[in-house]
């Protein structure tokens, strides 16, 4: 049974076609690239995947399970996590508050309980913050964790909001173009990185990117979205021959 | 010199940090006030404005818990007030035996904060779905259709108001109240749920895309706020013993707003702080007349073009941190000196 | 029927001069995205300017009325530049705060200079005619008269000049604009000294129409206005005027067929269910949200 499956999936907005008809199928371990050009329709298939959009047709799976019509946390919860393109952290909040807040889903005591700061109350913020610390110290963000997220260099919001996104512990990990913003290098580092937690986490990954260099490095697996249209599938070492894609995507920066 | 100052601040956040620092404070302060109450230390004008510190500072951490920690807008907090000063004021009036009231006061309080939480639960759907201006139009015509429907039920008195209530109200009832109110939103804000009210401020989006249960948390805040406005609603009733409608309108709404910015947002040292202020400067102030209302509200403005946090905007008193919070950093520091192996 | 067509008269009176209000909140929100809480106190401010140009300088009407929208439109631009300009770029709450505030004190130095109701001297001849058996009076023309036309020219300057083309451009978007020559301060200054201007007008006729005036009259009324712009979808100038005779006219009925104590009731109420149903307003569109 494949991991995620989306069927036929169309959204409009206001009548405007975001995404088309789009199918889609994931299999456990996969780290799959989503590229196209500005508008294509990529970050609303995060926001599919994710509940934030209701899908107008069409269904979409994640372990057997719909995932059309169910809220964000509840989707979260069962294991899907997302970072997102123009970095959204708790500006206010500092780094550790940031990643416990992701651990919402997973506490189980009660209103009560947290009003009279009692019973399993004590037992689960304990362990909470245990674990967001050493989940802070894996990243190597555990000596700011009391800074302001806001204040964190970018290079670091970009890490902490992937840590924050790991945090509510996920099978599938959706990250929203996360080398834009960086120089070459820093694309490598961030290419080992994304192998590393990918591993270390055991992690199936969907990646939105345009930096042809990060996608054609890691992706075992890369979609082509256009108009709201999947033009072309399959790997990166044939999505670079694919003629239109050349034409839609390629050939467009060739051109400049 | 400064050493001296510097050894006395220490000193103080090693004390005031300290695991029975809460017991013996609580205790100790309803000693004082039963003892002042009874004995007459205090005199009667000087009980009542610690009354009203204590009423208005039930009013302003509650209506910060919605305003400054989750970062909406809400104008009809006086509203929630009203509902509980009336159910309190019908329970005792009407509906206890006279004889008991010195110990049903206290349900009569309970059951003026649980209607008035009734009531926020009905408020916070609208939350669901709007945020921000929209907001604050709902709690604004929330607090008017209060106001103008007490004053259309002639069972309690119509726009003339109710009145009958014994002066149960006392110092040692108001201390508990206060610092229940103070423990319990602390305790709150110090929880999951609280991290989920801060995220809906910082990012509502992103906080439900991190688990948090976006729903649950706006009723939780809502619920929680408007009982303990309904509290301080029925301590005030029975503090005045007497209350009409129009004591609950919109004025009073912006009185405990200025008090929550004025204080600081997100801070319940600075609600404190901004409700003392605010109390005794108005107090002090009385001989100016009128002209001290014309004085209160530039002080407001200068504030918030000055010092637009409020006092303690965003920060907060170290002794109202739980330790677990305060010290969860360097603890993991010194556990990782000790066995440095284990991040490795 | 006459009984309807006289309540529809009254409406259209009282929606007027709501709307005049409301256009006051709804400019200030398209431009800054604030809500100026201090507005209800400027129509105020109206009314008492109104009051002493009358009793003192004892000029007739139109004078009276010009002179009062400049004098609250002075005002309300050094409002502008000394305590909201200082907050543009603080959170959007101390603004209104802010705005809270500077209503107060509009309302308690007035009160400290004039604590007794006034009334505002007839400055216009009433004449009342019968129309079937319809009364129309002098004064109720004049108003309706009055507003629509100043409604008119607002639009057609936010619709057709230069300058209202950068209103709307400044309140679409408010990083892009400035980089294009636009005056961004000018521009708001004369937004504001418009819409308080147009609230000053309403108060010289709403204190002409129900002549006892009071320091406090402008919390109610502002309110409310500030309802109609909410019902019509802040920030958009047209659905202001449509919801101030919106809120007028539900005012009047419920006020025709029930005890006059209902009506504030029932207005709210009847804010608060459109709130659920159509959040943005009559004429607001939802902004969708990004991701």
């Amino acid at each position: 049974m494949p991991l995620l499956e989306m069927k036929n999936i169309t959204h409009r907005f206001e009548g405007l076609c975001a995404v088309a008809n789009f199918n889609f199928q994931l299999t456990q371990g996969e780290l799959v690239g989503i590229i196209g050009p500005n508008g294509a329709g990529k970050t609303t298939v995060f926001n599919l995947i994710t509940g934030v959009y209701r899908a107008t047709e069409g269904s979409i799976f994640f372990n057997g399970d719909e995932l059309v019509g169910k809220t964000p946390h509840q989707i979260t919860k069962m294991g899907v996590a997302r970072t997102f393109q123009n970095i959204r952290l708790f500006k206010e909040l500092t780094v550790l508050d940031n990643v416990r807040t992701a651990y919402f889903g997973e506490a189980t005591y009660s209103p009560l309980e947290a009003l009279l700061h009692m019973g399993r109350y004590r037992r689960e913020e304990t362990k909470i913050t245990e674990r967001a610390l050493e989940l802070l110290s894996v990243f190597q963000l555990d000596n700011a964790a009391s800074e302001l997220a806001k204040n964190l260099p970018y290079g670091l919001q970009r890490k902490l909001e992937i840590a924050r996104a790991l945090a509510t512990n996920p099978q599938l990990l959706l990250l929203d173009e996360p080398a834009a913003g960086m120089n070459p290098n820093e694309i490598k580092q961030l290419m080992d990185f994304i192998g590393w937690i990918r591993k270390t986490f055991r992690l199936t990954i969907i990646l939105i990117e345009h930096q042809m260099r990060l996608v054609m490095g890691i992706c075992e697996r890369l979609v082509v979205l256009d108009f709201g249209a999947t033009i072309a599938q399959g790997l990166p070492a044939e999505i670079k021959s694919n003629p239109k894609v050349l034409e839609a995507y390629l050939g467009e920066e060739a051109a400049k | 010199m400064a050493d001296f100052y510097k050894n006395i601040l220490e000193r103080w956040q090693n004390i005031s940090t300290h695991r029975f620092f809460w017991p013996v404070f609580f205790a100790a302060g309803l000693a004082f006030s039963i003892v002042a109450s009874a004995f007459d230390i205090l005199d009667l004008y000087l009980q009542l404005i610690l009354i009203y510190v204590g009423i208005n500072i039930i009013l302003t951490v509650s209506l910060n818990l919605v305003n400054g920690y989750m970062g909406e807008f809400s104008i009809g907090h006086a509203g929630f007030m009203a509902i509980g000063a009336y159910t309190a004021s019908l329970l005792t009036v009407n509906v206890f035996p006279a004889g008991a009231l010195n110990y049903l006061f206290p349900l009569a309080i309970i059951a003026g904060g649980v209607a008035a939480s009734v009531i926020g639960l009905i408020v916070a759907i609208p939350s669901f779905k709007t945020r921000g201006d929209y907001l604050a139009i709902v709690t604004l015509a929330f607090g008017m259709i209060v106001k103008s429907g007490l004053e259309n039920i002639e069972v309690i008195g119509g726009p003339r108001g109710f009145l009958g209530m014994s002066k149960l109200t006392t110092l040692p009832w108001v201390f508990f109240w206060t610092v229940l109110s103070v423990w319990i939103i602390r305790n709150l804000v110090y929880s999951k749920f609280g991290r989920g009210v801060l995220s809906i401020r910082e990012d509502e989006i992103a906080s439900d895309l991190m688990s948090v249960n976006t729903r649950q948390v706006k009723i939780i805040a809502f619920v929680v706020s408007s009982f303990f406005a309904g509290v301080a609603g029925g301590l005030f009733a029975h503090a005045l013993q007497f209350i009409n409608p129009r004591m609950f309108d919109i004025i009073k709404s912006t009185d405990i707003l200025i008090m929550v910015y004025l204080g600081g947002i997100a801070s319940i040292a600075g609600s404190i702080i901004g409700a003392v202020i605010y109390t005794i400067l108005l107090e002090i102030l009385r001989p100016l007349g009128i002209w001290r209302m014309v004085l209160m509200p530039l002080m407001l403005v200068l504030l918030m073009i000055y010092r637009p946090r409020g006092i303690m905007g965003m920060r907060e008193a170290r002794f109202f941190v739980p330790l677990r919070d305060l010290l969860a950093a360097k603890l993991w520091k010194q556990k990782n000196k000790e066995a440095p192996d284990a991040s490795a | 029927m006459t009984y309807i067509l006289q309540q529809i008269l009254n409406a259209l009176q009282l929606g007027s001069i709501y709307a005049l209000i409301a256009l006051g909140y709804t400019m200030v929100y398209g431009i800054l995205t604030m809500i100026n809480f201090a507005h209800g106190d400027l129509f105020m401010v109206g009314a008492f300017f109104c009051f002493l140009i009358a009793v003192y300088l004892q000029l007739p009407f139109l004078p009276t009325l010009m002179l009062t929208m400049f004098g609250v439109a002075c005002l309300g631009v050094l409002i502008e530049r000394m305590a909201y300009k200082p907050l543009r770029a603080a959170p959007r709450v101390s603004a209104i705060i802010t705005a809270l505030g500077v209503g107060l004190f509009l309302e308690n130095f007035t009160l400290a200079l004039s604590p007794y109701p006034k009334n505002i001297p007839p400055l216009l001849a009433d004449k009342t005619w019968m129309i079937g058996s319809v009364t129309i009076s002098s004064l109720q023309i004049i108003i309706i008269a009055l507003s629509v036309s100043l409604m008119l020219i607002l639009d057609f300057i936010v619709q057709r000049t230069k300058a209202g083309m950068a209103m709307r451009a400044i309140s679409w978007d408010k990083t892009i604009v400035p980089l294009m020559g636009v005056p961004v301060n000018k521009i708001i200054s004369l937004t504001f000294a418009i819409g308080t201007g147009l609230g000053g007008a309403a108060g010289m006729m709403y204190g002409l129409a129900y002549p006892v005036i009071d320091p406090y009259m402008g919390i109610m009324v502002g309110w409310k206005a500030f309802i109609s712009a909410v019902v019509g979808g802040i920030g958009n100038v047209r659905g202001a005027m449509i919801g101030g005779f919106i809120l007028g006219t539900v005012e009047i009925l419920v006020a025709a067929f029930f005890p006059s104590t209902y009506r504030d009731f029932v207005a709210f109420t009847l804010l608060l269910i459109l709130l659920i149903f159509r959040p943005y307003g009559i004429l607001g569109r939802p902004s969708p949200q990004k991701v």
